[in-house]
């Protein structure tokens, strides 16, 4: 599989990432080297193999529906969300307005 | 099989819906991390460094979340997955702090199950019917925009960011806007009965999309649209029907059904295609390499299954068949948690109260309480939840009746009364000489005064004229002004007149 | 009396207990470094002196006191620049969080302080942890400290990303530094600059709070310059967070305490496809010199095969950009760091403006890698089966391990290169840690130590890789290794 202008114009879109024509042009054969490269995963035959679903064998804990059991996983600390906000206003954060 | 048709121009169309239902799971804390999740907090007040998706934070479940998750499949006769997992779906919007949403695609909690909703002649459902359900799937809620405080920006408050969520996913298995109504109260009724939902859609703990799309009878389904974030059950009757007019218009015009995300106008009760969700989505789904796997144990289950309560299927079964209600009444109080949880601590008290069991005066109490209380109620404006007169004190009421002190029409009165001075039944009664007299001598005495006074009808009731029996009760009630035991009354006046 | 700043973790500890010299010494003279070496080098991307005398001064009233000091007390250290540091600019060396302020602290880093250390600064990386060169910083490249012996002036690579860690170390700015390793990223860049570093078992220390690169892969660990500096140092930061749900709930061993250089009944396995064609012949020989200081140490050895090695670099390619594109799609601009508002732009334009704007190249390409292999269509072929392939290559080290105690093999293929040589080839690039990657898809402890010089006079590293939770067999490995090794070259002090 290899990417195109479009494909790598459509991948930069969904990433959000703003990039120019030119740049787009040099991230094709970049990205198709790569891909190229990464591809040759392909020749191993993993039809009897299971996906891994954690690296080291481990179970997920489940914590206690305690609100602010921890303050550093707590809430109440608006301030402190809000301190490195570009746009902070009355408590909220501002974004340019969305029209739904 | 419904009925339900839209009259085209061309045609008839049949409808075909398909719900999915976001309901916000009853936890004191968030999903994945532990701030609160109550309704009305100051904004970003409730928000923790996770929920904000500050750089390195981790989501850890929580257990809470997840039991109710389960209650509620097993609630559905669903299959639980006792190995499930989360995954991201990855978008961009200012409401998603991480850029991505933990969801359950590929390895849901709950998977198929299903709920009945039940026949409703009036409403076009002629017979119960089963409504499948796909998957229910454990996810975080995501913040809130206000696009109203500001000329150029929108203001984003992240107190709902990370609130555990149930998606339940019905089978596209309605066929009229009226089943969807039933689907949604029922599943709702459902989630207050588990207790995993409060069910409150005016403040958005559970809300539909609503998918619609048409075609002509019997043949393959139509391209669907999706309505978001419905909050009624009327709202979701009426998104569908507009929808679905609408989509007819289109197709009977050569037109096309796109496929796409819709609004709901309440004021207006119609649907418009959504334009921030223009963008053909690409989620990129995959598992959230921040958690593992979850994996449920039996005792896990085991809990999860012995804290369900009675579901409402069950115990609407059990008030017929064990407490003799008729049907209407059982329904009536099984539609909610409020008003069974109501009626059966008043049962509870009336029986014993009268020192007999709950199914001899089942009857007695339920009659009374849609008849009379809710009437009552109904008056005052008020619901259960905020009513003035407690079941210990209605309880007492239905005593004092059952044991023959006051008569039912007294009842009423002594009602009204504790509605307006919220005094108790046996106070008032007391008070106002409203005991009923059952004193055999009292009433015989009442009644020859009766007879003599009134020579010609009894001479016209011994000859034949016997609907005059009714006169005399309500004369010698009346002269006892109406605190005659009405049996003892009946029985005296019956023998005298012979 | 040596100069403090040649000193390590446990010489300092041991010495302020002792009354040696304060910790306030200690940190005076490495703040000097630090300064001294600032512009030269690049090491650090914000110096914090007043933090680490303030750390020092406690320790010295502690012990003025008579309270017993912690496991770092005393220890001044470099605190790479994924950790969020309460109030202190965390960066990831991206423009994208240039000025950005954490109200919160990174388990480790909060441990390390608990233990008594403190912080010298914030050192740079390649940035989001993206690179084996520490040239995708947005400020600037990290020097490495050594030079070519061929009386040119090449500036070198420190390695990456961890490059301001072995920097610094190597150049006595700190005696130890944390470090992060993705891919490689503690091994390589310790290989590079001389020094020692060990990524612990995936799990044994918490991610919380450190800026994420790919979840299923990063894991912080220490970098110093001996086999005991890291496993004093490990121990400060290793241990159960219930905050991370992959934080593995296990007590922390004394290290330290257990470590011993004697291999006696141990099986070192030696696997034949790290034997690649045309491998560097120094860093062969290196192999073959550690080979035998293992054997001299009392360990067998034996030949083991992986035979998914030559997968493990694209596995790696597919399964780090993709958690990458995820994990990186929170800088929007809304909450905190950069936000690019043209005018007139909307929401959907500012995300793109601000993440064109405040990420480097070398990240925007796994972005774009990362969100390619995930979408619509495509993530079966890659994603799944890169899950598929990285399960191989855990089984093939989980057979291995039944032969084996420890795995011997080169750090990297090649000792440290010149800035600028391999900017222009991001797979030469990727390369560099072909050797570092596997153990990392496997969640496995692995160390770099000194092996000694290449022809160049450029240090060379050999891993140690061991059983998941063996941090102790991989530390004594490598005990070992140093013990022979004798590696005492240093760079000439040029800056």
């Amino acid at each position: 599989m290899s990417v195109d202008t479009a494909t790598v114009a459509k991948i930069a879109s969904l990433a959000r990432i703003k990039v120019s024509e030119a740049e787009i042009e040099a991230m094709v054969p970049e990205l198709n080297g790569i891909l190229a490269w990464v591809e040759q995963l392909g020749e191993v035959d993993t039809s009897q193999v299971e996906p891994m679903t954690a690296v080291i064998p481990n179970t997920l804990r489940l914590r206690d529906d305690v609100i602010d059991a921890d303050p550093l996983t707590g809430g109440d600390k608006r301030d402190a969300v809000l301190a490195n906000a570009p746009a902070a206003e009355h408590g909220f954060f501002g974004v340019p307005k969305v029209i739904e | 099989m419904s009925t339900y048709r839209i009259q085209g121009a061309t045609g008839d169309w049949e409808v075909v819906i398909g719900l999915e239902v976001h309901a916000q799971v009853t936890s004191n804390s968030k999903l994945f991390s532990g701030s609160a999740t109550a309704f009305g907090a100051e904004p970003n007040s409730q928000v923790s460094l996770i929920d904000a998706a500050m750089p390195g934070m981790l989501p850890v479940p929580n257990r809470e979340c997840i039991r109710q998750a389960v209650r509620t499949g097993m609630a559905i006769e669903a299959q639980i997955n006792k190995w499930s997992r989360f995954d991201r779906k990855n978008y961009f919007y200012a409401d998603l702090p991480q850029g991505y949403q933990i969801s359950q695609l590929y390895h849901p909690i709950v998977g198929e199950g299903s709920l009945t909703i039940d026949a409703d002649e009036k409403a076009g459902i002629p017979a119960d019917k089963v409504i499948g359900i796909e998957r229910i799937h454990v996810e975080q809620d995501a913040g809130k925009l206000m696009h109203d405080q500001h000329p150029t920006m929108s203001y984003v408050d992240l107190n709902r960011s990370g609130v555990a969520l149930m998606e339940i996913v019905s089978r596209p298995d309605m066929a009229s806007p009226a089943e969807a109504g039933a689907y949604l109260s029922k599943l709702r009724t459902i989630l207050r009965y588990v207790g995993s939902c409060d069910g409150n859609m005016d403040q958005g703990s559970m809300r539909a999309d609503v998918n619609v799309s048409v075609r002509r009878p019997g043949e393959e389904l139509g391209t669907r649209t999706e309505t978001k974030n419905v909050n009624s059950v009327r709202f979701v009757m009426q998104a569908i029907e507009h929808e679905a007019s609408r989509q007819v218009d289109v197709l009977e015009a050569g037109g096309k059904i796109v496929q796409e995300t819709r609004l709901f106008d309440p004021t207006t009760g119609s649907t418009r295609s959504m334009r921030s969700k223009e963008d053909a989505h690409d989620y990129r789904y995959f598992p959230d390499p921040d958690l593992l796997p979850l994996e449920l144990d039996d005792a896990f289950l085991e809990e999860c299954r012995a804290s369900l309560p009675e579901l409402p299927d069950a115990k609407r079964a059990r008030y017929v068949g064990e407490l003799g209600l008729s049907a209407y009444n059982a329904a009536v109080l099984t539609a909610d948690v409020d008003t069974f949880a109501w009626f059966e601590a008043l049962l509870a008290e009336t029986a014993s109260a009268q020192g007999k069991q709950p199914a001899e005066v089942a009857k007695q109490a339920a009659n009374w309480l849609i008849s009379e209380f809710f009437g009552a109620l109904n008056k005052q404006g008020k619901s259960l939840e905020d009513s003035p007169v407690s079941h210990e004190q209605a309880a007492e009421l239905l005593a004092l009746v059952g044991k023959g002190t006051i008569s039912g029409s007294i009842a009423k009165q002594v009602l009204e009364t504790m509605f307006e001075t919220g005094d108790n039944a046996g106070v008032i009664v007391e008070r106002e000489g409203l005991k009923q007299e059952s004193d055999t001598g009292a009433i015989e005495a009442k009644v020859d005064e009766i007879l003599a006074a009134n020579a010609d009808k009894v001479a016209q009731y011994r000859e034949g004229k016997v609907a005059l029996f009714g006169f005399f009760v309500g004369q010698t009630m009346k002269a006892m002004a109406g605190k005659g035991n009405p049996q003892v009354v009946n029985e005296i006046l019956k023998a005298k007149l012979g | 009396m040596t100069e403090l700043t040649e000193l390590g973790v446990a010489q300092i500890r041991d010495g302020v207990a002792g009354g040696d010299f304060t910790a306030v010494e200690v940190a005076q003279a490495f703040n000097a470094n630090v300064a001294a070496a600032q512009e030269a080098l690049n090491a650090f991307i914000i110096a914090t002196p007043e933090k680490a005398i303030e750390a020092a001064q406690a320790t010295d009233a502690k012990r003025a006191r008579g309270e017993a000091l912690g496991k770092m007390g005393g220890v001044p250290i470099g605190m790479k620049d994924l950790f969020a540091t309460f109030d202190v600019q965390t960066t990831a060396a991206s423009h994208m969080l240039e000025g950005f302020k954490p109200q919160y602290e990174s388990t480790v880093s909060q441990k390390l302080w608990d233990a008594g250390a403190g912080m010298l600064g914030k050192l740079n990386l390649d940035q989001f942890a993206m690179g084996s060169s520490n040239e995708t910083s947005y400020f600037g490249n990290v020097i490495s400290p050594w030079k070519r012996n061929d009386g040119g002036n090449a500036a070198l690579a420190p390695g990456g990303s961890s490059g301001g860690s072995s920097s610094a170390l190597a150049a006595r700015l700190c005696p130890a530094a944390t470090g992060t390793d993705t891919g490689g990223s503690i091994r390589q860049p310790a290989a590079f600059t001389g020094t020692t570093g060990i990524k612990p078992t995936y799990g044994r220390c918490s991610r919380w709070g450190v800026v994420a690169f790919a979840s299923s892969l990063d894991q912080a660990g220490p970098m110093a310059r001996s086999v005991q500096d890291c496993a004093i140092m490990l121990e400060a930061m290793a241990g159960f967070d219930a905050k991370d749900s992959t934080s593995l709930d296990l007590p922390v061993p004394n290290w330290e305490a257990a470590l011993s250089g004697d291999m006696k009944g141990k099986k070192v396995g030696i696997p034949k496809e790290y034997r690649v064609d045309g491998l560097d012949e120094d860093v062969s020989k290196s192999w073959d010199d550690g080979i035998a200081w293992l054997k001299d140490a009392g360990a067998e050895i034996v030949e083991i095969s992986l035979p998914h090695t030559k997968y493990a670099l694209p596995t790696y390619y597919i399964i780090a950009p993709a958690e990458a594109s995820s994990n990186l799609a929170r800088y929007d601009g809304v909450r905190y760091g950069l936000r690019d508002l043209p005018d007139g732009a909307n929401l959907q334009d500012m995300y793109a403006a601000t993440r064109a704007a405040g990420f480097g190249p070398e990240v925007k390409r796994r972005i774009l890698i990362g969100t390619y292999v995930l979408s619509a269509g495509f993530y079966d072929a890659y994603y799944t089966q890169a899950q598929k392939v990285r399960a191989l290559i855990a089984q093939d080290f989980a057979k291995a391990f039944e032969q084996c105690d420890v795995i011997l093999a080169p750090t990297a293929p090649s000792a440290a290169f010149g800035l600028g040589e391999n900017v222009d080839d991001p797979l030469k690039m990727y390369l560099n840690d072909v050797f570092a990657v596997p153990a990392s898809l496997a969640g496995l402890p692995a160390m770099s130590v000194p092996a000694g010089l290449n022809r160049e006079g450029l240090p060379l590293g050999l891993q140690v890789i061991g059983k998941a939770f063996d941090e102790q067999g991989v530390l004594n490995a490598g005990l070992a290794l140093e013990q022979r090794a004798q590696f005492s070259a240093k760079p000439e002090k040029w800056w």
